[in-house]
Parts: C-alpha cells; structure tokens; sequence
C-alpha cells in the first residue's frame, strides 16, 4: 500500500498495535489499527453510530469476502496486494497539510493552470486547510435548501443511514449485493463514506448534482459507497468526479456504484476520472477496483453511464445496466486514455430481462506509451427479453507502437427476436493528419489533442456543457509527452 | 536564372532523399515577393516533394543544400514554425479529421498564427464574421463549415477549403500542390478566382501543377520544368504553352 514506512511506524507508535490496546470500544481514537478484521468493522460502525442492521450486513460482507479470491481475469498485472497492510478508518495523512501553493508540486499546478482551475479550488485541490473566506460548506447548504425545496435528498451516506435509514435499509445492496465480488464486498464490509440520492416521485432534480461539490469529492475515502434512487417518473444527473489530478494518500480505490429507476424514472451518472497513474515507470498510481452497476426496475426507465477515464496506474471498471422493466434504457459512453504505463479493463455489462429493452454501447479507447488498454463488455439477452435490441461500438486509437488495445466483447443470446450489433475499429494516429495541423500552425501536442478529442467527440458530447469542456483540456493533458 | 538575387525564398542546390532514395537532386529556385511561380513536370519529377520539403513534412531528408526563406533557414524550423511565420501549403489531398467541426479547426489554425504574431485571438463570433468576409467568392456555404474537417467533402470542396484556409491565414509564401487537380471546369475556375484575389506585392507563390489548364486563369510569371528531380528549363508563360503542345519528354529532355 501507499502508505509509507515511516508513516506505518509512526502510528504504531502514536495509535498503539492493535492488540495492546483494544480497541473495540474506544471509539475515542480516531484510527483504527492496521489490518482488517471483524472488530474493525466493528470499529468502522460504532464510529458512525450505525445501528445493528448495518453491522450485521458489514460482518456477513466480511465473512464472505474472507473466503474469496481476488479476480485475476482481467488483463491487469499489479504487485499482491497486502489487505493486512493498509488502515481502514481515518489513516493519517503520511505528511503534514502543505501551507500554501508554494509548497506543492509545480508539475501539478502546471496542470491545474492548464485546465483553468480557480486558486482557491486549487488550494482545495491540492489539500491545502483552506481558510474561513472560502466556505465550500455554506454553497453545499444553499444548494441543499434548494434541493429540499422539491423533496430531493442529497446528503452523504452516513448521514443517510442516521436520518433515512429506511431507505438506505431498503436499497442498499440491493443493485450490488454484499457478496457480489471480491472488490465490492471488501467495499460493502468497510466503506466509510460517499452519496446518497434520493430523488421523489414526478421530480426532475432542478441542478446537477456535485457540480458544486467538487471540492468536497477531494476528501473521499477509499472505499466510497454511493447509492441513488429516481422514483417514478423522476429525473436526476449525477457528476462524480473532478478533472484535477488529486493527491491522496491511498492506492487502493474499491468504490460501490448503486442506482435504481423506477417507471419513466431517469438517472443520467457522469464520471471524470482522473487519480494520480504514477510516475512513467507507473510507479505509485491509483488502483481503482470499482463495481458500478444501476437497476432499470421500472417500465421505460433509462439509466446513462457516461465515464471520461484519463488517471489511475490500473482501471478495473465495467459499469452496468440491468434492464429490467419493459421498454428499459441502458446506455455506456466511455473514454478511456492510457498513458506511459498505465493500464486499463473496463467496459460494461448490459443484462436484458425485460421486452423491448435496449442498449447503447459505445467505447472510445486511446493508448499511448506503452500503456494497454482493453474493452470487455458483455451483452446477455435472457429468454424473456423478446425484442431486445444493443447497439455496441468499440474503437480503438494508437498513439505510438508500444502500446496495446484489446476488444473483448462477450454476447449471450437467448432470445430469437433479439437483435444485438457490435463494431469495431482500430487505427493509429495518423501522421497525415498531424501534419496538417502542424501546417496550419498547431503545435505538435494541440494537433494530437484536437485529433483526439475529435475521435472522441461522441462521447465528450454526452457529457453536461461544464463538464465537457473540462474534460476536452484533459484530453490534450492526459497524452502530453506522447508526440514528438 | 530564375530572377532576382534577393528572394523571399532561395533555394539552393537542395537534395532530398526519401527513405533512402534521391528524389530531388539540385534544386536551385529563387522567389521574389509579389512573384507567381509555377512549378510543372510529370508524374515522379519531384514536385509534390518540393512541397513537402518546403512544408517540412518529417520523413523527407535533405542531404545536401540550403533553403532560405527572407533570409532564415527554413529547414531548421518545425513545420508549425513554418506555418506561423506565413509559409502555407495547399494540399493535393486535404487530410480528414473525423468529429472536429471545420470551423473550429479553422480558429484554432488562425488563432496559433495570431498568438505568434502577438495579436489578440478572435472569439466565436468575430471568426464567424471574418470567414464570411474571407469565403467571398469561394462559394462555401455555413453548413460546409459546420461538418467534420474535410469528412465527406467532395474533391472541390477539399479543394475550395484550403483556399479558404490561405485568404484566413494570410500567408508570405503559399505552395499551392496540384490544386487543379479532380476539379471541373467551373471548380476550377472558382479556385482560380480564390488564387487571383490572393495575389499582391507581400505574397509569393508556388503553383504546382501537372497540367496548363489552371495557367489559363491563374498567369505566372515564371514557369519551371522540373525532370528527375532537377529544374530542366525555366521560362516565361508561354513555356507551359509549349508543354501542352509538345509534351514533357519534348521539351524537358
């Protein structure tokens, strides 16, 4: 894990080993020892004043995930990972909060600059204490009034478990259940925070959530859970995410995903991604491990995923659509851009289980350097999905020869009237068209990113406006050093 | 030979090799400002790699010799370089890039030569306003401008772009590669048109060409013969009239 030595040895000497001081009840400490077992777990929900429900779910996560292996299909190569080795609640920051902007990185503030990221955001950004002129907490409340207003909750899921634990009780693995793989299990057994979305019958969200909570998205943990109900006929698009690379202290990323939309509900889920991938050795990036999956239950509902992935050392993401009411939309618009040695597995699974349901696949994957990049997505179109119908596009671009692009698709068929299509293409960067946009006076790197966010435009274009222009300046970044 | 001593664009005794193999060897041009100049020879003389070289077009090695360019190096600079200093090619085919809308492109070419000159960069709508004034006789219409960069464009429309592309860039010294090439008679004439309102005292030109057609409407002052890799004769106008009557082997031997 991430965290270095000396930070491990200075908590072993600040918070104690674990069994000199047990630990269960002194929920006075803000750290839980290293390692993971029942008790902390146990610590994890006494510190959120969880009631026995929760507890008991978290212990049967734990249980399980105890006796599974870690998935090895993907094409991803990484290190073991030592679960024992890592801090599950509260690991201390390894250094102390830099003090001004002077102290961070220039490579990181160059980026920030280039991106058009506020000073104050970047202070946030860069994990700066930020001072009391700047109250990201009064916007979130403000906003949060407004929200109330028409009955949406939006709140973090441990305020959710306290004040609408119905709810949370209700839906909480019901889309990705506690035992579902090795990643969202550890997820489900030791998440400590994330989203919460609940969105009333007939509403349409009036804004689109966490626009203005990007900073606040810079303090997550590693083990999010976020969970986001449209009921019927509502509408909601949720941004997650943030274009700033962020610095943080662990390598492990397990996120939980779980949406559900009833009848004619809406849930549009926007993701930009872009976690520290390492150095161009690929040393010391992100794993993000992410189990995402939304539930269609309702006639004519529509679930959109639509992920910008430019960051992290590994990416192991396959967000899905369980299409599950009649008339049921799902749709997956993806880029992924792998860098030096980055690598990445992600894609989509769409499950038809309703009539008429359909679904829209398509996947921009860019590699550059020596990074891989791989497609895997799975259409399955049980018995009962008369009329299914999936649309799947795959292309693939290479920049340079020494990286890779890998498309595995994955179709089941139960179904004579279903009708399912998959294309795929793959080209390198043309040096044709390099030159010409040299010879109208673009730099080498503006040509390579003008090229690319044009292969990429179908998909930048799903994205709400704010967002999209952000990410088309990640584009060009992300593949800095890939042209000569 | 080939006129005035004090160029724009000199160059001298230039080789180039490509992959190896000598495709230009001893090219000796010099361009005032204000000159028109066609560069004529048959299919393989070299023409289209003059262009290139010119250009800086990476995979094209000069072996031996020197380009000047108002008394620069002009090899030893990037192709962007070139560009942003007013050296403009007109492809003889326009490249294709797939989901970047024309206009944009446009803007970000006109805009990289602004930033160069230290002039401030135009927004959305004084863009807009200067391609309508610069497209005038070129007969592009809005919707052309909103597809994807050359995606789909008929062979005059790639064609009528790049013309657009040199009114909006305004550039010192254009080469014009087979510009005639694919175009019907009244496509030509409307590039024809779009080269002749180009022409001033400031701008020099290369036309490039394999046919006298486009010499019709677009008059040189200067015609060079280019055979295996060599300027075999230079003349006047009425040398590409004697082409077309005679043929390359003729009068390039």
């Amino acid at each position: 894990m991430a965290v270095s030595t000396d930070t491990a040895q200075s908590i072993r000497s600040s918070a104690g080993e674990r069994y000199k001081y047990g630990f269960v009840t002194d929920i006075e400490s803000e750290t839980a020892p290293r390692g993971l077992d029942e008790d902390t777990v146990r610590f994890i929900s006494a510190k959120k004043n969880e009631p026995a429900w929760l507890l008991d779910w978290r212990l049967k996560a734990y249980r399980t995930w105890t006796a599974m292996r870690e998935p090895g299909w993907a094409k991803v190569a990484y290190p073991p990972i030592d679960y024992q080795d890592a801090y599950y609640y509260s690991a201390p920051k390894s250094k102390p909060s830099p003090k001004s902007l002077d102290e961070i990185d220039p490579e990181l503030l160059r980026t920030y600059a280039k991106l058009g990221i506020p000073i104050r955001e970047q202070e946030a950004l860069a994990g700066i204490a930020v001072d009391a002129v700047f109250d990201s907490v009064s916007v979130a409340t403000t906003f949060r009034a407004k929200l109330a207003e028409v009955g949406v909750i939006f709140c973090s899921i441990s305020e959710a478990v306290q004040k609408h634990p119905e709810l949370v009780r209700k839906y909480l693995g019901s889309v990705v259940p506690y035992s579902d793989n090795f990643f969202a299990t550890l997820n489900s057994a030791v998440f400590t925070d994330g989203s919460f979305v609940y969105v009333p019958e007939g509403v349409r969200c009036p804004m689109e959530l966490s626009t203005y909570f990007r900073i606040n998205a810079a303090q997550t943990g590693q083990f999010e859970r976020t969970l986001i109900i449209a009921d019927r006929g509502s509408h909601v698009s949720y941004l997650e995410g943030c274009t700033a690379p962020m610095r943080d202290e662990n390598q492990l990323h397990a996120a939980v995903v779980e949406l559900v939309a009833f009848d004619d509900a809406e849930i549009k889920y926007s993701t930009v991604q872009n976690w520290y991938p390492g150095d161009e050795n690929g040393k010391g990036g992100i794993y993000n491990f992410v189990t995402k999956r939304g539930a269609c239950r309702g006639r004519n509902s529509c679930i959109s995923w639509t992920q910008v992935e430019t960051g992290s050392a590994i990416t192991w993401k396959y967000p899905s659509c369980i299409l599950q009411g009649e008339n049921s939309v799902g749709k997956f618009y993806s880029i992924a851009i792998v860098n030096n040695r980055q690598q990445a597995d992600t894609g989509t699974k769409m499950i038809h289980i309703g009539k008429n349901t359909r679904s829209t696949i398509v996947s921009k994957g860019i590699s550059a350097g020596r990074a891989q990049n791989t497609y895997r997505g799975l259409v399955r179109i049980l018995p009962g999905a008369a009329n299914a119908r999936n649309h799947t596009q795959c292309d693939s671009l290479l920049i340079g020869d020494r990286c890779g692009a890998h498309t595995i698709p994955y179709i089941e068929t139960r179904n004579r009237s279903a009708r399912v299509e998959h294309e795929a293409t793959t080209s390198k960067i043309g040096d044709d068209q390099l030159f010409y946009c040299r010879q109208r006076g673009l730099s080498a790197e503006d040509s390579l990113s003008l090229i690319v966010n044009g292969f990429c435009k179908q998909v930048l274009q799903e994205l709400p406006m704010e967002f999209a222009v952000e990410a088309q300046k990640l584009v060009g970044i992300s593949l800095e050093g890939s042209v000569g | 030979m080939n006129g005035g001593t004090n160029g724009m664009l000199e160059i001298r005794n230039l080789h180039v090799a490509v992959d190896g193999k000598p495709i230009l060897n001893g090219i000796d041009l010099t361009v005032g400002a204000g000159e028109v100049h066609a560069i004529m020879g048959p299919n393989g003389s070299g023409k289209s790699t003059l262009a290139y070289v010119l250009a800086g077009r990476p995979g094209y090695e000069v072996t031996a010799g020197s380009v000047l360019y108002d008394g620069r190096d002009l090899l030893a600079m990037s192709p962007e370089e070139r560009a942003r200093n007013g050296v403009f090619l007109a492809f003889q085919y326009p490249v294709e890039i797939p989901g970047v809308g024309t206009t944009s492109f446009l803007k970000s070419a006109v805009n990289a030569v602004r930033r160069h000159r230290g002039l401030p960069e135009f927004d959305a709508m004084e863009f807009l306003k200067l391609v309508r004034e610069k497209r005038g006789l070129l007969k592009i219409e809005d919707e052309m401008l909103r597809r994807s960069l050359n995606v789909g464009f008929s062979g005059g429309e790639k064609k009528r772009n790049e013309i657009l592309q040199m009114a909006l860039l305004e550039p010192r010294l254009a080469v014009l590669d087979e510009t005639d090439s694919g175009l019907d008679i009244d496509a030509l004439r409307i590039v024809a048109d779009g080269i002749n309102a180009l022409r001033g005292p400031e701008r020099a030109m290369l036309l490039i060409t394999h046919y006298q057609r486009l010499l019709d409407y677009v008059q040189p002052d200067r015609v060079h013969v280019l055979a295996g890799g060599r300027i075999s004769r230079s003349g006047g106008k009425d040398l590409a009239l004697q082409l077309e009557k005679d043929g390359y082997a003729e009068v390039a031997a």
